[in-house]
């Protein structure tokens, strides 16, 4: 499994292969707070870069989640969906959002490093 | 307008506070811990709520104040007893809801707590059937704490004896740090509790003595699921001008005289209403599943025809499932109706629900 690589939007990609994993960052949920709904997309759907994937809904309001990198998604993580609350747990680890097959790797080298990433919040924070 | 603070400001921050903008004033949405367990501690042991931004509006007059006021609130202030309050609302000509309300009688007239977003506009409508023999002033020196959970009275009678003899919707006078408070037994979350009106530069001091009782503080996130689990209604959402108190499943809160005499603005409306029935009625909306229905989600009928809108929606972490309410056609407002909801262009199914969804433990 390749490094975790950062996009603006607080997702998170890493790569084996051609598959790509999804989720939303630490940073990201600590803003939205508490996670009570997920919906992920089903295998089988087309998503393009910085296009909606999946949506996620704190208490206080409901975001859409984007795919950093454009492909086919091979499956959305229906644990989450019936446990929305792991996501505030354990969002880098077992609570990703979906696996999808990449298309252009080109993509996810160009998203941001952990260390860019990080910066990135410090400079923008919300 | 400069954004205004409460004189707790300080010490939300302390606490960790997440800000937001609210009826003008700079308001903690929530603390550290978050929403879900802001609310499971006051449901579970107490928290407080700094409701400073609320307007504490005093009115004083002879026996005509009872008068000039029941011409635009439609309680019965004639008879309401000594530190009794009544939930009510201000009412327009059109019997539309200008706000609503908790009237409390007093010894020299009466306090009315009002609506931040609203008061400044009340204290103008109220002001049109005031004389000059009536005195009245919006109390800025005072703040607000609600004290809500079932420890509340526990732990508030340690500082103030004599809190836990007060029944729901009774207040009276105490003495703390040689300064007088006044405290009614009521509040927003569906929990039993306390009021406090307190004086500014004391605030500080009561905070720090439910800190040490272990009282969590409570944000308006939180004071947001808590209120909407108990049904109550949220101004300038669940209520507005357009809104009537019929439709609004509110006809309890007009008294039986007034009902019967009238002489309220919006009356002439209100009469043909409790005779022929409303349109549409406030009713309780519980989505299937874990789907949540915010605020202007559409209701739909099973057939698919557009019959009603949300107008608070959010996820019941007492409940643990989400809850919502709004209004729906009249011919679908029976509790049990199947409806859909949609949600992000998808239709998901849901029931109209009886209010509230989480019973309520008041002290009576």
């Amino acid at each position: 499994m390749s490094e975790k690589k950062f996009s603006k939007k607080h997702e998170w990609v890493s790569l084996d292969g051609e598959t790509a994993t999804v989720g939303i960052t630490k940073h990201a949920t600590e803003m939205l707070g508490d996670i009570v709904f997920v919906e992920v997309p089903d295998a089988g759907k087309t998503v393009e870069k910085e296009g909606q994937a999946a949506v996620v809904e704190s208490t206080k309001a409901a975001s859409d989640v984007y795919s950093p990198i454009s492909g086919e998604i091979t499956e959305g993580n229906k644990a989450i969906a019936d446990d929305p609350g792991s996501v505030n747990t354990d969002p880098e680890g077992a609570s990703w959002f979906f696996k999808l097959k990449i298309k252009d790797k080109g993509e996810y080298d160009s998203l941001m490093s952990k260390d860019e990433y990080d910066k990135f919040c410090k400079e923008n924070p919300s | 307008m400069e954004v205004q603070k409460t004189a707790l400001y300080n010490c939300h921050k302390d606490l960790g506070a997440k800000f937001v903008s609210f009826a003008g004033y700079e308001m903690p949405i929530q603390y550290k811990d978050g929403i879900v367990k802001e609310h499971i501690s006051t449901r579970s042991y107490a928290g407080f709520f700094d409701v400073s931004h609320m307007g504490q509006f005093f009115l004083e007059g002879d026996e005509t104040l009872a008068d000039a006021l029941e011409k635009i609130i439609p309680a019965d202030l004639k008879s309401l007893k000594l530190n009794h309050s009544k939930y009510s609302f201000l009412l327009n000509n059109e019997g539309g809801i200008i706000d609503d309300l908790i009237i409390t009688k007093t010894s020299k007239g009466f306090c009315i707590i009002l609506n931040a977003a609203c008061k400044e506009n009340d204290v103008k409508q109220i002001e049109k059937f005031l004389n000059k023999d009536h005195k009245y002033f919006l109390n800025n020196d005072l703040s607000l704490i609600a004290l809500q959970g079932p420890k509340a009275v526990e732990i508030l009678e340690k500082l103030v004896p004599g809190v836990s003899d007060l029944k729901f919707m009774t207040g009276d006078n105490f003495k703390f740090d040689n300064e007088n408070l006044y405290i009614t037994r009521s509040g927003y979350t569906g929990e039993d509790g306390f009021e406090i009106s307190i004086p500014n530069n004391k605030v500080e001091k009561l905070i720090s003595f439910l800190k040490e009782n272990k009282v969590n503080a409570v944000g308006l996130g939180a004071r947001d699921t808590l209120r909407l689990e108990a049904g109550l209604c949220l101004y300038g959402h669940d209520l507005n001008e357009k809104i009537n108190p019929i439709e609004a499943n509110l006809k309890w809160a007009i008294a039986k005289r007034r009902r019967e005499e009238g002489g309220f603005n919006g009356w002439d409306v209100i009469k043909k209403l409790i005779e022929n029935g409303s349109e549409k009625k406030r009713v309780g909306i519980l989505p299937e599943g874990r789907v949540i229905a915010r605020e202007h989600t559409k209701i739909f009928s099973e057939s698919g025809e557009e019959i009603g809108l949300i107008t608070s929606g959010t996820f019941g972490p007492s409940v643990n499932a989400p809850v919502a309410m709004g209004y729906i056609n009249i011919k679908y407002a029976e509790i049990g109706t199947k409806i859909q909801l949609e949600v992000r262009g998808k239709k998901y199914g849901g029931k109209v629900s009886e209010l509230p969804f989480f019973k309520k433990s008041y002290v009576k």
